[in-house]
């Protein structure tokens, strides 16, 4: 692993069976991301930004190439690992915010903790704390259908927060969103991106995104053609 | 975690409401028809036992080997004590004595001629006794078409049809032409004070019921007797138990070389009985059997169903880090709790309509009167296992259907989530 960086991916290629023949999703990426980057995967529909997150969350594995994601190599990724990792160090974000609708808003936030076993009264003050950073400890008992959009994306910001992870992906987390609700998410992930030195990875073609994003990594055909370093 | 999987349960009704009613729908006909098997059948094995082979019957050897031919020259003799032995050993149980006995009737006319006579068998039980509860035992009051119970030990009620044969009523007198158990000739008079329906072909063309003291006497008896029945208090039959009792005492009274000395059977042991408490537990076994693959069938496609709308539930765990095995095992988790509150709706409701069945379903008026064999009423009967026989299956349906449904989650590719989650 590079110095600071949590993540290095080397000559990734991701290769998906179509019909007979296969289709390249991602062809020889090399990128790193250094720990509390804001970064941003930018490109049309079809770029590969999905594919390469997946990759990057140990939902999915390197058909050529090796990744290392905070310490583990795609070589020595099991399923288990895989899903370990996922549970104690990345956090998601979704475009749709799927949030369990018949949990309350504590309890959705809560569930992370419970799959890592943190005594009860350790969760409730982190699920509280995650609440007060997205500005929702008035909603600790609504229901996800009670909520507006830009709450329930708050909502999953602060389930994926909770467990205070290293690293969050968030795939198109403002696309159904208006812009005011948008500039307010991420207004937040910025803020806590600073406070946690937490390390935010988007894939994204929302233009409202790529404004506060710190780094722009633009992929084409599944090949990075460029990798900007915005001055903040 | 549990109280994550109940507040699910309780507040997602569609993820527990049908399961539950389709588990408490199952379970109330396994109750309710383990209680009415176990109700028509067993009261079949319930009038058998009152009739002929009491929960426990003790006999000489050699008169029960020769059995079908109700040998009175083979009966059991030194009663008193072997009485007192039993009642003595297995205080538990009410022992009584009858004598099988045959022989031909003749109604004699005004001159003491032959006006009509037949062949007739019959039996001897304590009628006259204070504390004998056989005319209960053996519904005789209800089955009596005319006249009344014999009150002293040389009266007899006939069958309504032998009677009809023979032109008698009660009130008039026929003579029993049978043998003593010494193998001498007996003609004894006996006065007929009634008429009853056996409800037997058999019986009911030539049967007839007197005191045992009368036939005693008849028979040269004394301190002798065909049989010695036992009969639990509640009247149920405890197979078990049965066993239990006719082993200890074989093992103290029995010699397998005296074939005088007595031998005790259980209900099981006679009359093709094993086949009758054999198709009982059949019937029970395939009703439950019938009901766990039913069930089983709707709760997987149920689950099936559930796990389509839980879809994006599933496949955000899965994303968060959950791994599949604790998924599903959460899921099994799940379906137990469906399991335990179905199952315990199920046998409420069934416990409920068993209870209403228990008064019966009244056929006697499609077989006319009532009769000794059967009462015409056929009844549920709720015994101590219909309070948790439909737990185990309503339970195991429940979680072999959730296992079922719940492999589909291993087929799932992990990589596919987001792009679900997306949809």
């Amino acid at each position: 692993m590079k110095n600071g960086s949590i993540i290095n991916i080397s000559d990734l290629v991701k290769r998906f069976p179509v019909g007979g023949g296969e289709f390249t999703a991602l062809n020889g990426i090399n990128l790193s991301f250094e720990k509390g980057e804001f970064s941003g995967i930018v490109g049309p529909s079809g770029s590969g930004k999905t594919t390469l997150l997946n990759i990057l969350g140990s939902l999915d594995t390197p058909t050529e190439g090796n990744t290392e994601v905070l310490g583990t190599t795609s070589a020595e990724m099991t399923p288990k690992l895989a899903a370990s990792l996922r549970k104690k160090h990345i956090g998601f974000i979704f475009q749709t915010y799927n949030l369990m609708p018949v949990y309350t808003v504590y309890e959705n936030v809560e569930f992370p903790l419970l799959l890592l076993k943190i005594p009860a009264s350790d969760r409730k003050k982190a699920v509280l704390d995650a609440l007060e950073w997205v500005g929702l400890s008035d909603m600790v008992r609504s229901k996800p259908p009670q909520l507006s959009g830009g709450e329930s994306q708050r909502v999953a910001i602060a389930r994926a927060m909770v467990k205070t992870p290293a690293l969050v992906l968030a795939d198109e987390p403002t696309a159904n969103l208006d812009a005011a609700n948008s500039h307010h998410i991420l207004r937040t992930m910025e803020k806590l991106n600073k406070e946690l030195k937490t390390t935010f990875i988007f894939a994204t073609h929302d233009d409202k995104v790529v404004r506060y994003l710190t780094r722009i990594i633009r992929l084409e055909d599944g090949k990075v053609v460029s990798d900007e370093h915005i001055q903040s | 975690m549990i109280r994550f999987y109940l507040k699910g349960l309780f507040r997602d009704r569609s993820r527990s409401l049908m399961p539950v009613i389709v588990v408490a729908i199952g379970v109330t006909l396994v109750v309710l028809l383990h209680c009415y098997v176990t109700g028509v059948l067993g009261d079949m094995v319930v009038f058998n036992a009152r009739f002929s082979t009491g929960h426990v019957k003790v006999m000489s050897r050699a008169y029960h080997e020769n059995i079908s031919q109700l040998p009175n020259d083979l009966a059991l003799i030194g009663t008193g004590d072997l009485l007192a032995h039993l009642r003595n050993d297995y205080p538990e149980m009410e022992w009584v004595e009858r004598i099988q006995f045959g022989g031909l009737v003749d109604a004699p006319d005004e001159n003491g001629e032959t006006r009509s006579q037949g062949p007739g068998g019959g039996m001897a039980v304590d009628l006259l006794s204070e504390k004998s509860r056989e005319t209960q035992r053996l519904n005789l009051e209800r089955s009596l078409t005319a006249g009344r119970l014999p009150e002293t030990p040389f009266e007899m009620i006939l069958s309504e049809q032998f009677s009809e044969k023979l032109e008698v009523v009660p009130g008039d007198k026929v003579t029993l032409i049978s043998s003593t158990m010494y193998g001498a000739m007996s003609i004894t008079n006996f006065t007929v004070c009634g008429t009853i329906r056996f409800g037997s072909p058999v019986l009911d063309k030539g049967g007839m019921i007197a005191d045992i003291s009368g036939i005693r006497q008849a028979l040269d008896m004394e301190d002798a007797t065909g049989e010695i029945l036992g009969y639990f208090p509640s009247g149920d039959y405890d197979d078990e138990k049965a066993s239990s009792i006719a082993d200890s005492f074989n093992a103290a009274y029995s010699n397998p070389d005296d074939e005088f000395s007595p031998v005790m059977l259980s209900l099981r042991e006679q009359n093709s009985m094993t086949m009758y408490l054999d198709l009982m537990d059949y019937f029970k076994s395939l009703i439950i059997g019938i009901f766990v693959i039913a069930m089983s069938i709707v709760l997987w496609n149920s689950g099936l169903l559930g796990g389509l709308r839980r879809y994006g539930e599933i496949g955000l765990r899965m994303a968060i880090g959950e791994e599949k095995n604790h998924i599903y095992r959460g899921l099994i988790t799940e379906s137990v709790f469906i399991g335990l509150a179905g199952s315990l709706v199920g046998t409420l409701f069934g416990l409920f309509f068993s209870s209403l069945l228990g008064r019966g379903i009244d056929i006697s008026s499609m077989a006319q009167n009532s009769t000794m064999m059967m009462q015409g009423v056929l009844k549920a009967r709720i015994t101590p296992d219909a309070y948790y026989i439909g737990f185990i299956p309503g339970l195991i349906a429940t979680v072999l259907g959730t296992s079922l449904a719940g492999i589909g989650l291993y087929k799932r590719k992990t990589a596919q989530l987001f792009k679900e989650l997306q949809a």
